[in-house]
């Protein structure tokens, strides 16, 4: 058997999120430490408890044909348009094989999304319950899957290496870059297209994750409530959008002379197997993840200068995450600069760690950690350095960056990243 | 019933089909393809017939819907099945 193990390399960059409509818009908008969140003006709103979010900054039917998006979820949607943007900084035009620098057999994608086309589900649920099975629109079920971001976007550039879709709640951005990460490591394909999307705020998912307790009732001041770190946290806000990176074999990218924005240097994964929403309080789990990345891969903990933490605003989880990196980093620990982007994109659920890894490779490409804002009074047992009051510069020389994502189930990815 | 012209019919098709498919109003022949010519793929199609039967009163089966290969032979299906 061959044994294959090739350095992988970021090369392309694409977001719509809360705080812009592409990735520099979104990195302007982390640098400023602006927040993305706002009191929610849907019809619903009235009805449930918890009536703040952080939606998309550019709508996507503003950028895209409306004959095609009127057949696109909204999470698909926000996924092509990351995707194209990605496509385009990676220095792609067209289609792959009409764009001779890359073979469309050897182009792969894998976006996730946690929830899947919901907001087209209730639509057409509605139809059928007023108007009647004849009104369902037959595009329901390619809006309704959860593969199907990845399958539109996969359809657009014309990939042929495979198309998948890891599902993992909050972790599936993250799993999904990963999963890219090993096919194009093990050689599957020389270029792949992954990140993660969501377009979940609807009434439904605001009723529930509120009643889970899970979701920051700070109504009144929309702008302070993801918080994470804060001793008045009380939990995340619920964010939408999407985060897509092309990442490529480095001798590919060589040979087309491609912009090399950073190294993917691997992943750890594990499971906490504790509960199927609690996170496991000591960080045991996290800690398993991050001990896998150190054994599967050549990074070094002295490398690692910048933490893109899961850190969602909930009491126990950005707890357990520090308690995580101390249990594997130790001392080393204090001299990562650790940022909670979520305190100003909210949470974007299976979109996070697509975004969060766009953040990553960008602090790494610019030497720069945002900060994390709405932390007025920093929990005490959080023992970290936490990016406060204004971003700070990263250190020059050769330097890594984590970005991590846990989801419900207890799936952890920690994914690193290296400056080349 | 009221009558309704070839012509109207066209005109009411070709609504459907830029709404559904962007593809501009005029391009919207009686000799176009749906499938090959007008964008319209199998699924878009099933929009084209509903929003058809409720925009002109009439019932398109599926069985004959498969069989309306061009705009042509929608028009000369709904003109002669009006309920």
């Amino acid at each position: 058997m061959k044994a294959i193990d090739r350095t992988v390399v970021v090369t392309g960059l694409g977001a719509t999120t809360p705080l812009g409509g592409d990735s520099a818009s979104t990195w302007e908008g982390l640098m400023a430490g602006r927040s993305g969140v706002r009191l929610l003006t849907h019809d619903w709103a009235a009805e449930v408890q918890v009536r703040i979010g952080a939606e998309v900054a550019v709508e996507p039917t503003e950028v895209l044909p409306r004959p095609q998006a009127r057949k696109l979820d909204r999470t698909a949607q926000l996924a092509l348009v990351a995707a194209r943007e990605a496509w385009a900084d990676a220095g792609f035009t067209g289609q792959a094989g009409t764009d001779a620098s890359v073979d469309p057999d050897r182009l792969g994608v894998v976006i996730a999304s946690a929830i899947g086309g919901v907001t087209s589900l209730l639509e057409q649920y509605e139809i059928l319950k007023v108007q009647g099975a004849r009104k369902v629109s037959p595009h329901t079920i390619p809006m309704m899957l959860p593969n199907t971001p990845s399958a539109n976007v996969g359809l657009d550039v014309g990939a042929r290496a495979g198309v998948h879709s890891p599902i993992s709640a909050c972790a599936s951005g993250a799993e999904a870059i990963g999963y890219a990460i090993e096919m194009i490591r093990t050689g599957r394909a020389d270029v792949v297209i992954a990140g993660g999307t969501e377009a979940a705020i609807c009434s439904l998912n605001m009723a529930a994750f509120g009643n889970m307790m899970a979701m920051s009732k700070r109504n009144d001041d929309p702008a302070a409530a993801s918080r994470p770190y804060d001793t008045d946290r009380d939990g995340f806000v619920m964010g939408e959008g999407a985060g897509v990176v092309v990442l490529e074999a480095a001798e590919h990218a060589a040979r087309r002379g491609a912009r090399v924005y950073a190294e993917a240097v691997g992943q750890g994964l594990s499971a906490d197997s504790h509960h199927i929403t609690q996170p496991e309080p000591s960080g045991r789990g996290i800690a398993a993840a991050l001990t896998s990345l150190l054994d599967t891969s050549d990074l070094k903990p002295s490398e690692i200068v910048h933490v893109n933490a899961h850190a969602t605003s909930t009491p126990k989880g950005d707890v357990a995450e520090i308690l995580a990196l101390r249990k594997v980093f130790g001392d080393d620990t204090d001299h990562f600069a650790v940022s909670a982007t979520k305190s100003m994109t909210g949470h974007l659920l299976g979109g996070a760690g697509g975004v969060e890894t766009v953040a990553a490779v960008l602090a790494l490409w610019h030497r720069v950690a945002p900060a994390t804002i709405n932390l007025d009074n920093p929990d005490p047992e959080v023992e970290a350095d936490i990016v406060r009051g204004d971003h700070r510069a990263l250190p020059e020389g050769r330097i890594a960056a984590l970005n991590n994502s846990f989801g419900f189930g207890g799936h952890n990815v920690v994914l690193a990243f290296r400056t080349v | 019933m009221t009558t309704v012209t070839q012509e109207e019919v066209l005109a009411g098709l070709a609504e459907i089909v830029n709404e559904i498919t962007g593809v501009p109003v005029e391009d919207v022949a009686v000799e176009r393809s749906f499938a090959d010519d007008l964008d319209v793929d199998s699924l878009s199609m099933v929009e084209v017939v509903v929003a058809a039967e409720e925009r002109f009163g009439v019932t398109i089966p599926d069985e004959r819907a498969n069989e309306l290969k061009t705009v042509g032979d929608a028009v000369d299906h709904i003109v002669n099945n009006r309920d």
